[in-house]
């Protein structure tokens, strides 16, 4: 992959992401209708539905992250910074960012290895 | 927090039976002070460890050089997010009133996760990029506003203040339990308290974030070991799950005398669904926005770290609903957790059931990885507000040339002076105030919510907007939550009010958020109509995704002899200028 404009986000899989998406949104989904598990019954040994069913989703959540986080690793592969000033850090910066209505910003140049600066 | 209902009598079959207030416990003690010596000299050696050049530098001395992987970052959040209080505050509330108090820590830290995944790793990438060490730095760079990141800045600070208090109000029920920290003499009483924090006060400032990474390790095996075996011997010893769920709904469809109502719910009463849900989720929305959650998550090596860590963090989470339980298994053992004053004091409910159920050692390990519990985060929790007084109050204020020598010597002064305000506050103030202020600090840190998270996936919002929204959001949460009474104090009483138009109680914080969000909407709409400057924007699209070998932006122009950049100064970080 190369790198081309700093204004824009590195390409991913529109699909795949929506596919994390929902994935993370399951395990928050599941625990907001309090009344469906708020019972005691069907219960699990001597365990209330209520403290199970909560219970049960905290491997649930640990699952859908897992393969969210997967999904995400595939759906939007890396791209390298090259370590030479570009687009917003070269000399005409500032112009193609969108909403500008202050003055434009600082002239930031990238560099590597510049270690004991204020980042 | 709740008052104590009397502890029911009913003992159930083999469990022994409660000896609140029966002196010192000698071997008990002796295992936690031997236990928290080893934790001292850890924190020491922790300076030398990972070691790379020298300690003179946030990055350094702040974010442990921010080189943590994945597992030190899952110790040292699971140990920065699961503090002592927690351990004392969810079975207290469990035990004293039910679900609907305690058991919301579970769903609450179920969702943080998928919550956090969704957006931690821009913030991570961003801050990487650009050197930020807070997310009133980060706020600061894209929205190029000082007032907003010093409102974001003071909130995280003022927020954090009463939690590292609480840490030592963990430590003080132990040490209770324990058999000291009773009698009149306040040196003795609190001699132990005293010396913990000298300790710990000195390992943070000669170690940084190291220390408390080095010794999460210890505290989160400590807690797991005793919660396991807890949940594991205890039940069978007091008659069973069967009997204590039954001896919960006994206990809590009693009626308190005061009120003629029930003292609790073994479930979430209909009426309480609403509160139960904002609960969870405002919690779980305000926990990373907490400066010590943030400096924990940047510490981290890589972008990927803190998704991977959303994915194994759960596995406190399941602990902690163990331990919620643990105040209901204590209601089952007929656990009798009365203060040195003679008063009925729930807080006191998981070191007593210890006390009275476990051998007098175990005991001593369990209260060991309550105080140690409360060392984590209190390091942390420190290094943080440290941290955001430094870059965006000195720095950005006050001494904007400083060096990044001078930025890590006043960090580490003031965690000196934040933790000398905690122990000076739950020293001569009453414990209720802490947990009072800690309440509301939940409130306030949310209310940062929109300027970080929303600032993360678009610049919309304009920064007038954000700061009115928050001041807001401020104003009606603390107003809100000085309307709630409780039985233990007449106002802070609760965290939850009638919600506007839905006409439930709900979680204030939440409430504020969305009235916060509104506010931010429109104002941005009328502010961008008459076109007032949103400010410049540090940031560009591709510092949200960068990772752990991309190159860092450099705020100081190599060139200064660059006349554009002479220009652009007047925005430039390293300029004072007003924003």
């Amino acid at each position: 992959m190369a790198f081309d404009n700093p204004d824009k986000a590195p390409p991913a899989n529109t699909g795949l992401l929506i596919a994390a998406g929902i994935l993370l949104v399951i395990p928050m989904a599941a625990l907001v209708p309090v009344g469906l598990y708020s019972k005691i019954d069907p219960k699990l040994g001597a365990f209330p539905f209520f403290v199970w069913y909560q219970m049960l989703w905290v491997f649930l959540c640990a699952g859908c992250t897992s393969l969210a986080y997967v999904i995400v690793k595939k759906a939007r592969p890396h791209v390298a910074l090259p370590a030479e000033p570009e687009g917003r850090h070269s000399a005409d910066h500032g112009v193609a960012v969108a909403e500008k209505t202050a003055s434009p910003d600082p002239a930031d140049a990238t560099d590597l290895g510049k270690d004991g600066d204020r980042s | 927090m709740t008052t104590a209902t009397p502890a029911l009598a009913a003992l159930a079959g083999k469990a022994n039976p409660s000896h609140p207030n029966d002196g010192v416990h000698v071997v008990a003690l002796s295992i936690l002070i031997i236990v928290f010596v080893v934790v001292a000299v850890m924190g020491f050696l922790a300076s030398r460890w990972r070691r790379t050049t020298s300690m003179d530098s946030l990055d350094e001395w702040g974010l442990g050089g921010r080189s943590f992987g994945t597992w030190i970052t899952w110790f040292l959040l699971g140990g920065d997010l699961y503090t002592a209080y927690t351990f004392v505050a969810v079975p207290a509330a469990m035990f004293a009133t039910g679900a609907v108090a305690g058991f919301f820590a579970v769903p609450y830290t179920i969702v943080a996760y998928p919550i956090i995944f969704f957006f931690m790793s821009r913030l991570w990438s961003v801050s990487h990029r650009h050197g930020y060490v807070t997310s009133a730095d980060f706020v600061r760079g894209r929205y190029g506003s000082r007032s907003l990141s010093l409102a974001i800045a003071i909130t995280g600070f003022v927020a954090t203040m009463p939690y590292i208090a609480l840490q030592l109000v963990g430590i003080q029920a132990v040490l209770e339990v324990a058999g000291i920290g009773g009698g009149s003499n306040w040196l003795a009483k609190d001699a132990p308290l005293f010396v913990a924090f000298l300790v710990l006060a000195a390992y943070t400032y000669t170690s940084g974030l190291r220390a408390p990474a080095v010794i999460a390790f210890v505290k989160d095996i400590l807690i797991y070991l005793v919660i396991i075996v807890a949940v594991i011997y205890l039940p069978s010893k007091v008659g069973g799950w069967d009997h204590i769920f039954h001896a919960t709904q006994e206990k809590m469809a009693t009626k308190n005398p005061k009120t003629g109502k029930p003292t609790g719910s073994l479930l979430v009463p209909h009426s309480s669904q609403w509160a139960y849900v904002t609960l969870a989720f405002g919690s779980a929305m305000a926990l990373f926005m907490y400066p010590h959650s943030i400096t924990a998550v940047l510490s981290s090596k890589s972008r990927g770290t803190i998704r991977k860590n959303a994915a194994i963090l759960p596995a406190y989470s399941f602990v902690l609903a163990l331990l919620a339980l643990l105040g209901w298994v204590a209601i089952a053992a007929g656990t009798k957790p009365i203060g040195s004053d003679g008063k009925p004091n729930p807080q006191l409910v998981v070191p007593q059931l210890f006390a009275d159920q476990f051998p007098s050692w175990f005991a001593g390990l369990a209260f060991a990885a309550i105080a140690i519990g409360a060392l984590v985060p209190a390091a942390i929790m420190s290094i943080a507000a440290a941290n955001t007084f430094t870059r965006n109050i000195y720095k950005e204020w006050l001494k904007p040339d400083a060096t990044v020598a001078q930025e890590a010597k006043v960090s580490k002064l003031v965690s000196l002076v934040v933790k000398v305000f905690a122990l000076g506050f739950v020293l001569t103030m009453d414990k209720q105030n802490a947990i009072n202020l800690q309440l509301l600090g939940g409130i306030w840190i949310l209310q940062t919510f929109p300027a970080i998270v929303i600032g993360l996936y678009t610049r919309w919002l304009h920064r007038w907007a954000l700061l009115a929204g928050w001041a807001v959001a401020m104003v009606y949460g603390t107003y809100k939550a000085y309307g709630v009474s409780s039985p233990a104090t007449k106002h802070f009483g609760g965290s939850n009010a009638v919600i506007p138009i839905i006409g439930k109680l709900g979680y204030i914080a939440l409430t504020a958020v969305v009235i916060n969000v509104v506010i931010a909407v429109v104002l941005t709409a009328l502010l961008r109509a008459v076109k007032v400057p949103a400010g410049a924007d540090e940031t560009v699209a591709i510092d949200y995704f960068v990772d752990e070998d991309d190159p860092r932006a450099q705020r100081y122009d190599p060139n200064p002899f660059d006349e554009e950049s002479i220009a652009a100064d007047s925005v430039g970080r390293h300029k004072a200028s007003p924003a």
